[in-house]
C-alpha cells in the first residue's frame, strides 16, 4: 500500500521512498484501491469545506488524525503497536469519537530526527489534520513539539518520555499518554533505599534520555539517603560493555541501577549475568531494560527489577478486557506501547465529548482532555497542568520471560513539570 | 587500579581487538585486493548474526549454524561477485559505493521480511556455556575465552593461506600490481571471486562467532562497519598483518578509554586514528600508493 499511496501524491518523489504517506478512511483495508483512493479524496475536499463551514456541518466531518509514527527502522514495532491501541479503542468505539467519525493519515517518522520537521509540516500543513499522535524518539518527538506550539496543532505523545515535553515546552495544545523519564525512574531511588541499598552504581548511554532517567533516579535515591558510588556511561549506542561491567566488579556497589532499550538492553543484561555479577550485586534499571526485551535476554534476566507505568500481570479488568480485545485483533500480546496507543484514543474522546464534537472548540477540548479520568489498562490514569499523566509506577521483577508485578513503587506519581509556566 | 582488574582488562580489549580484526580482515582484503570499497560489510556481519540465529533455532546446533552460515555467506558473495561487482574492478569508488549502499538497503530489507525487526539471542554450545571465577564477584564467561582462540586460529589460518600458499602468492602480486600480475599471465582476475566471496564470508563468520555474546538485532552492522574501517584504514589498506595490529590497538583504546577517560571515550580511537595517520599516512604497514 506504501508505494501507491506514495504515487498518488504529487510531491511523492521516488527519492524518498520510505517517506510514506498513506489515506486510509475508518476501516482500514476492505475495500479496492480504486475506491478507496476515490473515497479519501472526496474527504479531503469534505475536510477543507469543514474549515469553513458552521459547527453544526463540522460535527459531521470525519476528524483528521494524523499518525506520526516509526512504521519501520529499529522502533517500527513499537509504532505499530501505538497505531494498533490506537485503532483499536477508536474500533471499540465504532468508529466515532464524541459524535466524530475518525478518519486516519500516516507518516513514518523512521525516527530520523532531521526529516522530523518536514514530516510534521506535511501533516499539519498539506494533510491538514486536526490532530497529531507521536512519536516514540525523544528527538522526533522534540521537532514535533515545536511545530505544534507555532502551529497551535493539537499534539498526544503516545511514547517518547523526554522531560522537556511536559516541562520548559508545555503547553495547552500538547499532552502526553505515556511517561516523562523523571516520572519512571524516580520512584526507584526509594525502593532501592528501602531494600537496604546505600551505595549504588549507574550506567547508561550518554545521550538525553539516558542522562534524564539517571538524574531521576539519583535525585530519588540520594534524597532518601543513599550514595552513588560512580555513574558509568558509554556512547550511544555501543554494546561493547565488558570494561564497564568489569569497573563494576572492581567498584562493588550493593546494586546496579541501569537504563538500556532494545538490542542494547538484551546485551547489557546477559553480558551482566555471564560475568556472575547478578548473583553478588542486584541489578535494577528502568523498566526499558526488560520491556519487550525479556525473551531475548532468557535466563539473565530473572531477578531484575525495574520501575515502569505497566506490568504484563496487572490484575484489574480494564487491563484484562484490553490485553484479550488486543489479542483478538491482532494475533499478539500486547504491551505497554499499545496501551499508550489506545489511551490517546481515549484521551482524544475525553476532549471531544467535552466540545460536543466540535473540534473548532479548542478551549473545550482541551479542557475536557486535562480534567480526563480514564480508567486505562495501566491503571487511573490522570493529567497535570502541563498535561503530563499522573500514574502509578508499578515495581517489577522479570520472572520467565514476564515483568511481574512486584508492587506499587510510587501512587498516583506526578511529574514535577520543571520549567513549565503553562 | 590492580593487578587482577588490569589484567582483566586487558582480557577485555584483547577480546574485542580479535572480534574487530576478524570482521575488519575480510573488508582489507576487498579493500585492498580488489580495490572495491564495500559498505555493506557490516550488512554481511548482521547477516551472519541473523544466519546463526535461524538455523541455530531449528537445529539447536551452533556448530551446524557457523558452517551452514558461512557456507550461505560465501556462496552469496560468488554470486553477487558474478553479477554486480566484477563490472565494477577498475571503475570509480563511487559507482562501488552506491552499488554496496544500495546492498546495504536490500539485505535490511530481506533480513525485515525473513526475521523481523524483534532482538534475538543466539545460545552458545552448552560445552562452553559455563563460566571462570576470576575474582570475588567477577566471571569470565569460557565462550569469551573459546572466541579469542578461534580469532588467533582463523588469523593464523589467514596468514597461512597468504603468506604460504599458491592462491596466497597470487594474491598478493595482484595486490602489488594489478597489470604487471595480468601481464605475466598470472591468473589474477579467477581469484577475484573466491577473495570477495571469502571477504563476505569472513564478515558473516565474525557475525556468527558473536552473535551467543552480543545478541542479534538489526542495525547491529553499522557501528562494526565504521570500526572495521577504522580498522583497516589504521592498519593500512590492503594489509591482514596490519589490520591485526590496528584492531588490538583499538580494542585497547577503546577498553581503557573507558575506565580511565570515560567523558572523551568515543573519541579515543579516532585521535589514535589521527595520530597515526600524520605519523605514517597510509596506515601502519601499508605501502605507498605508486
Amino acid at each position: 500500500m506504501r508505494r501507491p499511496a506514495d504515487a498518488f501524491h504529487p510531491d511523492g518523489s521516488p527519492n524518498r521512498r520510505r517517506h510514506t504517506m498513506s489515506h486510509s478512511t475508518f476501516p482500514p483495508g476492505s475495500i479496492g484501491r480504486r475506491k478507496f483512493l476515490l473515497g479519501s479524496a472526496g474527504l479531503l475536499t469534505a475536510g477543507a469545506a469543514s474549515r469553513f463551514a458552521t459547527p453544526a456541518l463540522a460535527q459531521t466531518a470525519p476528524l483528521r488524525v494524523g499518525f506520526m509514527l516509526p512504521y519501520s527502522g529499529t522502533f517500527a514495532k513499537l509504532g505499530k503497536f501505538i497505531d494498533d491501541g490506537f485503532r483499536l479503542y477508536v474500533e471499540q468505539n465504532g468508529g466515532v469519537l464524541g459524535g466524530r467519525r475518525i478518519e486516519f493519515i500516516q507518516v513514518d517518522d523512521e525516527s530520523k530526527p532531521e526529516s522530523a520537521t518536514d514530516n510534521m509540516n506535511r501533516l499539519v500543513g498539506r494533510e491538514k489534520v486536526d490532530v497529531v499522535i507521536g512519536t516514540v524518539h525523544s528527538g522526533v518527538a522534540m521537532a514535533m513539539v515545536k511545530v505544534a506550539r507555532d502551529t497551535n496543532t493539537m499534539l498526544i505523545i503516545p511514547n517518547a518520555g523526554v522531560n522537556e515535553a511536559t516541562g520548559p515546552l508545555c503547553a495547552p495544545n500538547i499532552f502526553r499518554t505515556s511517561f516523562s523519564n523523571w516520572q519512571v525512574c524516580h520512584p526507584m531511588g526509594k525502593v532501592m533505599f528501602d531494600a537496604g541499598h546505600r551505595n549504588v552504581a549507574t550506567i547508561t548511554w550518554r545521550y538525553a534520555a539516558g542522562t534524564q532517567m539517571i538524574d531521576a533516579f539519583k535525585e530519588g535515591f540520594t534524597k532518601a539517603g543513599g550514595k552513588i558510588a560512580e555513574d558509568l556511561a558509554l556512547p550511544f549506542p555501543e554494546v561493547e560493555f565488558q570494561a564497564l561491567i568489569t569497573r563494576i566488579a572492581t567498584l562493588k556497589p550493593d546494586a546496579v541501577f541501569a537504563f538500556f532499550a532494545g538490542g542494547g538492553a538484551v546485551k547489557f543484561v546477559k553480558d551482566y549475568a555471564a560475568a556472575g555479577l547478578d548473583k553478588s550485586i542486584p541489578l535494577y534499571g528502568a523498566g526499558f531494560l526488560t520491556d519487550g526485551t525479556a525473551p531475548a535476554q532468557g535466563a539473565a534476566a530473572n531477578g531484575v527489577k525495574t520501575t515502569l507505568h505497566y506490568a504484563d500481570d496487572l490484575d484489574n479488568p480494564a487491563n484484562k478486557r484490553f490485553l484479550e480485545a488486543f489479542k483478538a485483533k491482532t494475533g499478539q500480546d500486547g504491551d505497554i506501547y499499545a496501551v499508550q496507543g489506545y489511551d490517546a484514543a481515549a484521551l482524544l474522546k475525553a476532549g471531544l465529548e467535552a466540545a460536543k464534537g466540535d473540534w473548532s472548540q479548542r478551549g473545550a477540548v482541551v479542557a475536557g482532555m486535562r480534567a480526563a479520568k480514564i480508567d486505562s489498562p495501566r491503571g487511573p490514569l490522570s493529567f497535570n497542568r502541563a498535561n503530563n499523566p499522573i500514574q502509578n509506577v508499578y515495581l517489577r521483577e522479570v520472572r520467565n520471560g514476564r515483568n511481574e508485578l512486584i508492587s506499587i513503587a510510587g501512587q498516583a506519581v506526578d511529574d514535577p513539570a520543571r520549567g513549565c509556566r503553562a | 587500579m590492580d593487578a587482577i582488574t588490569f589484567a582483566v582488562q586487558l582480557l577485555n580489549g584483547v577480546q574485542y581487538g580479535l572480534v574487530l580484526f576478524l570482521v575488519a580482515s575480510g573488508l582489507t582484503l576487498v579493500f585492498g585486493i580488489l580495490g572495491v570499497i564495500n559498505l555493506a560489510h557490516g550488512a554481511f556481519y548482521m547477516l551472519g548474526a541473523y544466519f546463526a540465529y535461524w538455523i541455530s533455532r531449528y537445529t539447536g546446533n551452533f556448530g551446524l549454524a557457523l558452517v551452514g552460515g558461512v557456507a550461505m555467506a560465501f556462496a552469496i558473495g560468488l554470486a553477487l561477485e558474478q553479477i554486480f561487482v566484477k563490472r565494477l574492478y577498475g571503475r570509480d569508488h563511487l559507482a562501488q559505493v552506491l552499488l554496496s549502499f544500495g546492498l546495504i538497503l536490500v539485505i535490511d530489507e530481506v533480513r525485515q521480511i525473513l526475521f523481523g525487526k524483534d532482538v534475538h539471542s543466539v545460545a552458545a554450545p552448552t560445552w562452553l556455556q559455563g563460566s571462570i571465577r576470576l575474582t570475588d564477584v567477577l566471571s569470565y564467561p569460557v565462550y569469551r575465552l573459546a572466541l579469542c582462540a578461534i580469532c588467533l586460529v582463523l588469523a593464523a589460518a589467514i596468514f597461512y593461506v597468504i603468506q604460504r600458499t599458491k592462491l596466497g602468492m597470487v594474491i598478493r602480486a595482484g595486490a602489488e600490481n594489478r597489470d604487471m600480475t595480468r601481464a605475466l599471465g598470472i591468473p589474477f582476475d579467477v581469484v577475484n571471486k573466491y577473495v570477495f566471496a571469502g571477504g563476505i564470508a569472513l564478515a558473516a563468520l565474525g557475525g556468527i562467532l558473536v552473535s551467543p555474546i552480543s545478541t542479534v538485532f538489526p542495525g547491529m552492522g553499522d557501528g562494526m562497519l565504521i570500526i572495521s574501517f577504522v580498522v583497516v584504514v589504521l592498519g593500512g589498506i590492503g594489509s591482514v598483518a596490519g589490520a591485526a595490529i590496528g584492531a588490538l590497538m583499538i580494542g585497547l583504546t577503546d577498553t581503557f578509554g573507558k575506565v580511565f577517560f570515560p567523558q572523551i571515550s568515543s573519541i579515543l580511537i579516532y585521535v589514535l586514528m589521527a595520530g597515526v595517520l600524520l605519523w605514517r599516512p597510509n596506515g601502519l604497514l601499508g605501502r605507498k600508493e605508486s
